[in-house]
């Protein structure tokens, strides 16, 4: 494609973060009417990119150039007046206004002009257009809907009409099939595609190949900060792509040390909270890691939070040891021996403002209390090297704010504050979510060596082949009830997923499970 | 205060990283200001002595206030507490609780005064975490109901000590030249600097400010970790009214009217964040140092009392807009190139 075709290119764009260096030397371009695919691992520096694009960031170095002209993007505003829309994971979306109201936020159109200053929103041409947008990206939402009202995928609409509406001539989406079903993302590829043929340059950032290779013309590769290739989607292979963006051989994914399996640990009867989960019992083997399988929204984080006592439970005993415990609160699930290693680890496993030692000594902080409450910090210290060095968590030091962490070591630090409580059960929800595949190979060795100690480990997770890889035993759950409980025998990717979508026996892949992000190699 | 100087084990400070210093700084610029134009009066001991005791009154409820907004809450109450506990202490050592208890004795009196406070900050603490009610809107409550609660108890008239009555000692005597009040005020900052620096709770207190949910799934009992911070605030309110009533020579409803913004200004002026998770004790003093000096400074050398507010107000917004500014680690543009 010729120079004068490229909409947007952006040339050797640096940006660093204390102790990371998040892009190197970073260029891309892209076309109008093109659809680009940027993928690479989590902390390959994708969002960075988009985050200077859209002006949130400024670049270390580099040149930005649109339509060949040269800007330097100053803010959110001044990336918008140029074209450029970005579509966050999270949407900028105000619930209790109408979505016409939304789409034109900032760039009401007026009535009734006083002078320069005083004028009136022009209520119901706002609305009209508003509806022109929304027809135009094909969503069936009125105008004068609440946002609150809408579902997410209704609400990405919207955020789309939204681009529209202020004439973007680039429009970027961070992963934006992460929070949809199977059908809406059909959905959203259609919209994509109608954006294409309107001559809008699309960027979509995703680590789910197969969605690449569904709507995108070029794919861009980045990998630890730096673009390490960029082909046509003809010419590109999955393997091909895999293989740049981890840049090694995926050979040993899923290797489980064999640990011994000893006495039931943790007795969970009839647990239950209305309407979310149902009834679920199971139990726990020392050295046992029991994986939860489910559709999203089967109830498996809920449960995991009822066991924890982060949520209020309607029903249900916990027994330790053949012992009764009362878990009220995540304080009872820490005195008995639990801990939760939760999904969202930005903003339920980690306080980012307070170093990486503060957050692993969190909960054993009365350990270290001389006479009860004086802080030994040499022990706490002591404590929290051991840990990092023991799960290898790459930090410049033990004071480093754990927001400045990738998410891999993120995620390390919020295992490595368990572990520093020599926790008995260890439930994990989703350990492996968006860390990279090196760090997914360790935190999954981790996760063998503490079974090989006698830890019950409950790992939740949407990914089939790591539920298949790690498990000793899979508890499935539909519905917020367990659907059954599977041997390593009995437990295919066939049988789970019949349970999971509540089919006795079949085969079809149910709506909304996440596909496996890199093939199954075993 | 940087996590530099807050984190354990780590001893030496880093002075390019030290937050309070820039604090530092302007209040010994203030300082060499004021001397230079009033050399004889500024520096004279019954005048240091004036600066002191009022860095005593707001250093004290600053404390109290970043202790609270550090978990992302705000106390309103503390002037109105101040009238109140002042009131209450000099009731009981003057009065006695109407028939039911005779006039108690200085140290009884100001044992239930400081009872007192800290009860109400349980109180508020309560509300604020057992039923989720915003600490603004809880602590407005009692800004109102305590102020009219020591009026009515006073029917407004002050309760007035007789001279030489041993109670004024606390907010009136000196120990070598220094007030009581500010060795009292030293007293507090060391124990809460302890707490917040060298044990599990005070670990707790940044924690649950930073992130209550995540501190919650780590087991932190940040229920009580909060309530523990209104407490206190309650109770150095209590321990300010009874300085203050004593330093007055009588309890009166009309004492400490808006000294909660001026706490929370000196808290906010020693860096104390509004959105929780960051603040000192030491800031908190500084602070509340700045703008006593600042007033005696402008009543020194004859600034309009009306203009006194006008530059305080205006210290306040540079204080933070520097602070800010130097945080997200931008530069200040007022123009575009």
């Amino acid at each position: 494609m010729s120079e004068q075709q490229m909409i947007l290119r952006m040339v050797g764009i640096s940006k660093a973060f204390p102790g990371v260096q998040a892009l190197d030397d970073v260029s891309f371009e892209v076309a109008a009417g093109e659809v680009l695919g940027l993928v690479g691992e989590n902390g390959a520096g994708k969002s960075t990119l988009m985050k200077i694009l859209s002006g949130a960031y400024r670049k270390d170095a580099g040149r930005i150039f649109i339509q060949g002209r040269e800007v330097n993007i100053e803010n959110p505003n001044h990336a918008q007046r140029l074209g450029i829309a970005i579509i966050y994971q999270e949407f900028n979306l105000t619930p209790n206004q109408t979505a016409a109201a939304n789409i034109f936020i900032g760039c009401e159109p007026r009535r009734l002009r006083l002078g320069r200053l005083v004028s009136f929103v022009d209520r119901r041409g706002m609305e009209r257009e508003a509806q022109e947008h929304l027809d135009r990206v094909g969503a069936r939402v009125p105008a004068t809907a609440l946002i609150r009202d809408l579902s997410v995928a209704e609400q990405q609409m919207v955020e789309v009409a939204k681009a529209l509406a202020v004439e973007a001539r680039i429009i970027v989406m961070d992963e934006p099939t992460s929070a949809l079903g199977e059908d809406e993302v059909e959905k959203l590829f259609e919209i994509i595609s109608t954006l294409k043929e309107q001559g809008i340059a699309v960027v979509f950032i995703t680590h789910r190949l197969e969605e690449v290779f569904r709507v995108a013309d070029r794919v861009v590769v980045l990998r630890d900060g730096r673009r390490v290739g960029s082909m046509s989607i003809d010419e590109a292979a999955p393997e091909e792509i895999i293989h740049l963006m981890v840049g090694r051989e995926l050979g040993d994914m899923f290797h489980k040390e064999k640990a011994e399996i000893g006495a039931p640990l943790l007795e969970v009867r009839g647990l239950t909270r209305r309407g979310v989960v149902e009834d679920v019992s199971f139990t726990l083997r020392r050295g046992e890691i029991l994986g939860f399988a489910g559709l999203v929204g089967a109830g498996r984080t809920e449960t995991a939070r009822l066991l924890f006592g982060a949520d209020p439970k309607d029903a249900g005993e916990v027994y330790v040891d053949g012992k009764s415990v009362k878990i009220n609160s995540p304080i009872d699930a820490v005195t008995a021996g639990i801990g939760l290693v939760p999904e969202d680890r930005g903003n339920q496993g980690l306080i980012l403002n307070l170093s990486l030692l503060e957050n692993i000594v969190l909960p054993t902080l009365d350990h270290y209390a001389r006479a009860g409450w004086w802080i030994d910090r040499q022990g706490l210290r002591h404590t929290a090297q051991e840990y990092v060095d023991k799960l290898d968590i790459r930090t410049p030091h033990l004071e480093q704010k754990a927001v400045f962490l990738s998410g891999g070591n993120q995620q390390k630090a919020v295992v490595a504050k368990w572990l520093a409580s020599q926790p008995r059960v260890l439930i994990m929800d989703e350990p492996t979510r968006g860390i990279d595949v090196g760090a997914k190979a360790e935190v999954h060795a981790l996760m063998g060596r503490l079974a090989q100690a006698g830890v019950g480990i409950i790992m939740i997770s949407s990914e089939l082949p790591e539920i298949l890889g790690m498990s000793d035993r899979v508890l499935v759950m539909a519905e917020g009830r367990v659907a059954a409980i599977l041997d390593q025998e009995e437990a295919t990717q066939e049988a789970i997923m019949a349970y999971a979508s509540g089919e006795e026996i079949g085969t079809s892949i149910p709506v909304g499970f996440d596909e496996p992000e890199v093939p199954e190699r075993r | 205060m940087t996590e530099t100087v807050r984190s354990p084990g780590k001893l030496r400070i880093k002075w390019g990283q030290f937050r309070e210093l820039n604090v530092l700084v302007a209040l010994f610029l203030l300082c060499a200001f004021f001397y230079w134009r009033r050399p004889e009066t500024f520096i004279k001991p019954a005048n240091l002595a004036v600066i002191m005791r009022f860095i005593a009154t707001f250093g004290t409820l600053a404390i109290g206030e970043v202790l609270v907004i550090i978990t992302g809450g705000i106390d309103l109450s503390v002037g109105s507490m101040i009238a109140f506990t002042g009131v209450t202490t000099a009731w009981m050592i003057l009065k006695g609780v109407g028939n039911l208890l005779p006039p108690v004795g200085m140290v009884p009196a100001i044992f239930i005064a400081l009872l007192l406070g800290a009860l109400v900050g349980i109180w508020h603490g309560l509300f604020v975490t057992k039923l989720g009610i915003p600490p603004f809107i809880i602590t407005l409550g009692t800004w109102l109901i305590a102020r009219g609660a020591a009026a009515y108890i006073t029917r407004g008239y002050p309760q007035v000590f007789e001279t030489g009555h041993p109670f004024l000692i606390l907010g009136q005597g000196t120990v070598g030249g220094i007030p009581i009040s500010f060795l009292i005020l030293l007293g507090v900052a060391v124990v809460i600097s302890i707490v917040l620096n060298y044990t599990p709770l005070g670990y707790r207190i940044y924690a649950v400010g930073g992130n209550i949910e995540a501190a919650r799934l780590s087991g932190v009992n940040v229920d009580r970790v909060r309530i523990f911070c209104y407490a206190t605030s309650g109770f150095l309110a209590a321990l300010t009214g009874v300085i203050l009533a004593s330093r007055l020579g009588q309890g009166t409803p009309v004492v400490g009217s808006a000294y909660e913004l001026w706490g929370i200004a000196a808290a906010v002026i020693g860096g104390t964040s509004l959105m929780g998770g960051e603040g000192t004790v030491l800031g908190a003093i500084l602070g509340s140092a700045i703008v006593g000096v600042m007033q005696n400074g402008m009543v020194l050398t004859n600034v309009s009392s009306y203009l006194q507010d006008v530059i305080l107000g205006i210290v306040l917004v540079v204080a933070v807009v520097y602070d800010t500014l130097r945080r997200s680690g931008r530069k200040l543009r007022f123009w575009r190139k």
